[in-house]
């Protein structure tokens, strides 16, 4: 590994941070610099992200997987913080870079201009999610997650109105309270066993006292319970819904990911301080992640039933895509973890798409959201602006045509119709439970069974009315260059995930495997090898 | 004595902050999250075990790890605190917002039907 390969790791945290700080000194009239700042920023995170997922699937001596440690100040692991990049974190880049890219190309017609600091706000959020997904060290965890949210925060506001505020209040009280906890079971966990770094604590945990053990146990649960309220389990995740529907569609399609980082670390802390190694702990906490991983499948399911918007069904996709998630974690086992990781991949895309997709269809529809009002009269003030704000620029021809095949794509990718990848991931997911034949199996295989079909029904039936069955009164569907390339963009790379099926379900496995044996992972922190 | 004193300190901000932040207006919200952000800052900082007249800081010659304060949930706690005053703070704001907004101080941002 050449010299600037060294500092890779670290690139995808600060370069959104130096852009986000940089932009912050240029007027906020001169958007198409910051349009450009902030697409090339993206573009470059996506391609360090990729040169990463390389590096971590061949980057060993042997051209086998490795988990690529980078210390802050080079003080060494168990003292220092360490970032470090293996398959998980650096495939959950890439995703964050992907949608990241869509969604930005998508704000640029219309949505960058509904507020204040907008790119700014997006680029710190993705540099808290980056940061959360490599980091190596609880507490630095608790620093970008809160980064992360307080990004959220400002872009769930994006675009203002009451139905936003509204929904930004309980967005933020409940956040505030699951950090509280985040801080309660980091601190637990310190006090009983000295350490913060995730490789050093594996370690320790077999090793603990018995009389200790219950404490640990109860810091642990105290923690999850904190990711478990991001990643939107039932019954913690009722913010969800109001929350990500009221949303500006940019922000929304960013949201699907936040969910997503609660999922990873909750997988990430149980491969590592919970494996088979762990002596007495082993699976701690497996049964009530099954448990309420089947409860958030139900209700995301019921959800998406019962909703008559197109917003909300696409927030509870992504309940129910976190609620499979959790439910294989906790019940699925390593070959079936390997299918869900490639249908976390997929169901983050489609759900973010679906996200864009229903923001067109339901524009004008809704009258608390619009984007013409700013929270502040005078945060904000341009001469030009109510012509220019609700100006797409360029539009592209055939909008219902290209709306309708969007809102088709979306539903068999969440459905998990044939012939995309929905379909390939929950199949390899059915297939892998289904031969593992447990109790557990068969629950999550039905539960995923439902889920498909509730998606069909809810999302065709919204998607034929907003579409297809217009009502006479709503105004003509528009759809601007940029929303168009950045649906495209997310839609595209569910199809060539679809096409390259057997490559990425293949890293999927690896990573699965590569998860079950933390032992390298722990070493390459740990002792420095592959720095 | 002083493990009694604090474990009351903590128990009754705790107390407070949850019951505060179950109510209805956002004012006794925000105070709710104070009051809890106070109590997790003295929680962390007992998990660092209570010492009474404890450098924190090593001199050299006198190396010994037992005789010194733990210093990592000190810097913990500076951290934890900096982050909740922040989030706080914005927390406000949209408050302020919400109250602009809607014309009403209830969290739900309607005042309860009669």
């Amino acid at each position: 590994m050449t010299d600037w390969l060294e500092h890779l790791i670290i690139g995808p945290i600060v370069l959104p941070l130096v852009v986000a700080a940089g932009m912050l000194l240029i007027d906020e009239r001169r958007r198409i610099v910051k349009g450009v700042l902030s697409l090339a920023a993206m573009a470059a995170i996506l391609v360090m992200a990729l040169l990463l997922i390389h590096e971590s699937a061949t980057g060993a001596v042997d051209g086998g997987d490795v988990a690529r440690v980078y210390r802050l100040g080079d003080w060494a692991a168990p003292y220092g913080i360490v970032l470090v990049a293996d398959r998980l974190s650096t495939l959950m880049v890439a995703l964050t870079g992907v949608l990241g890219i869509c969604a930005l190309v998508f704000s640029l017609a219309r949505w960058d201009r509904a507020g204040p600091r907008f790119h700014i706000l997006f680029l710190l959020l993705v540099m808290g999610v980056n940061g959360a997904l490599l980091t190596g060290d609880l507490f630095n965890l608790f620093v970008f997650f809160e980064i992360m949210l307080a990004a959220s925060y400002g872009l769930v506001l994006h675009g203002s109105g009451e139905t936003r505020i509204r929904a930004g209040l309980a967005y933020i009280a409940v956040n505030l309270t699951a950090s509280l906890l985040f801080l309660i079971g980091v601190s637990l966990i310190y006090g009983l066993t000295g350490t913060l770094n995730m490789a050093d604590l594996a370690t320790r945990i077999p090793d603990i006292a018995a009389q200790d053990r219950g404490m640990v146990h109860i810091g642990a649960a105290v923690l999850a319970v904190a990711f478990l309220i991001k990643s939107a389990s039932w019954p913690l995740g009722f913010w969800l819904a109001p929350t990500y529907s009221a949303a500006s569609a940019p922000a929304a399609a960013m949201l699907a990911i936040l969910s997503k980082v609660g999922v990873y670390v909750i997988l990430r802390l149980n491969a590592l301080v919970f494996s088979a190694e762990a002596g007495a702990s082993a699976g701690f906490g497996l049964d009530w992640l099954l448990a309420a991983g089947l409860a958030t499948m139900l209700f995301g399911v019921l959800g998406m039933l019962a909703t008559r918007d197109l917003m909300r069904a696409a927030a509870f996709a992504v309940m129910v895509s976190s609620g499979a998630l959790l439910a294989v974690i906790g019940g699925g086992g390593t070959a079936s973890l390997g299918a869900a990781l490639y249908y976390l991949v997929g169901s983050t895309l489609a759900c973010a798409a679906l996200f864009l997709v229903a923001e067109i269809l339901e524009r004008g529809r809704d009258p608390g959201g619009d984007a013409g009002k700013a929270v502040f009269e005078d945060e904000y003030r341009d001469p030009f602006e109510d012509t220019e704000r609700n100006d797409p620029g360029l539009v592209i021809p055939a909008a219902v045509a290209a709306l309708g095949g969007a809102v088709i794509l979306c539903t068999l990718m969440i459905a998990g119709l044939p012939p995309l990848a929905g379909f390939i991931g929950k199949v390899a997911m059915m297939g892998a439970l289904m031969s593992a034949d447990s109790v557990a199996g068969w629950m999550i295989v039905g539960m995923l069974a439902v889920s498909s079909l509730a998606a069909v029904i809810s999302l065709t039936r919204l998607g034929v009315a907003a579409v297809w069955t217009r009502d006479e009164a709503a105004p003509n569907l528009v759809v601007g260059a940029g929303e168009f390339v950045g649906i495209a963009g997310l839609l595209g790379a569910c199809i060539l995930m679809s096409i390259f099926g057997e490559t990425v379900l293949a890293y999927a496995d690896h990573t699965a495997a590569w998860l079950a044996e933390p032992s390298a992972y722990i070493g390459a922190v740990l002792t420095g090898e592959g720095r | 004595m002083i493990e009694i004193v604090l474990a009351l300190a903590i128990g009754v901000l705790s107390a407070s902050g949850v019951w505060l932040l179950l109510r209805p207006r956002t004012f006794q919200v925000i105070i709710g999250l104070c009051l809890l952000s106070y109590a997790v800052n003295i929680f962390i900082f007992a998990m660092g075990r209570l010492r009474v007249g404890a450098p924190p800081v090593t001199v050299s010659g006198l190396e010994t790890p037992a005789l010194y304060a733990d210093p990592t949930p000190q810097a913990l706690v500076l951290t934890a605190i900096v982050i909740s005053f922040a989030l706080t703070a914005l927390f406000l704001v949209v408050v302020l917002a919400a109250r602009g907004a809607t014309g009403s101080d209830h969290v739900d941002g309607e005042e309860p039907r009669a």
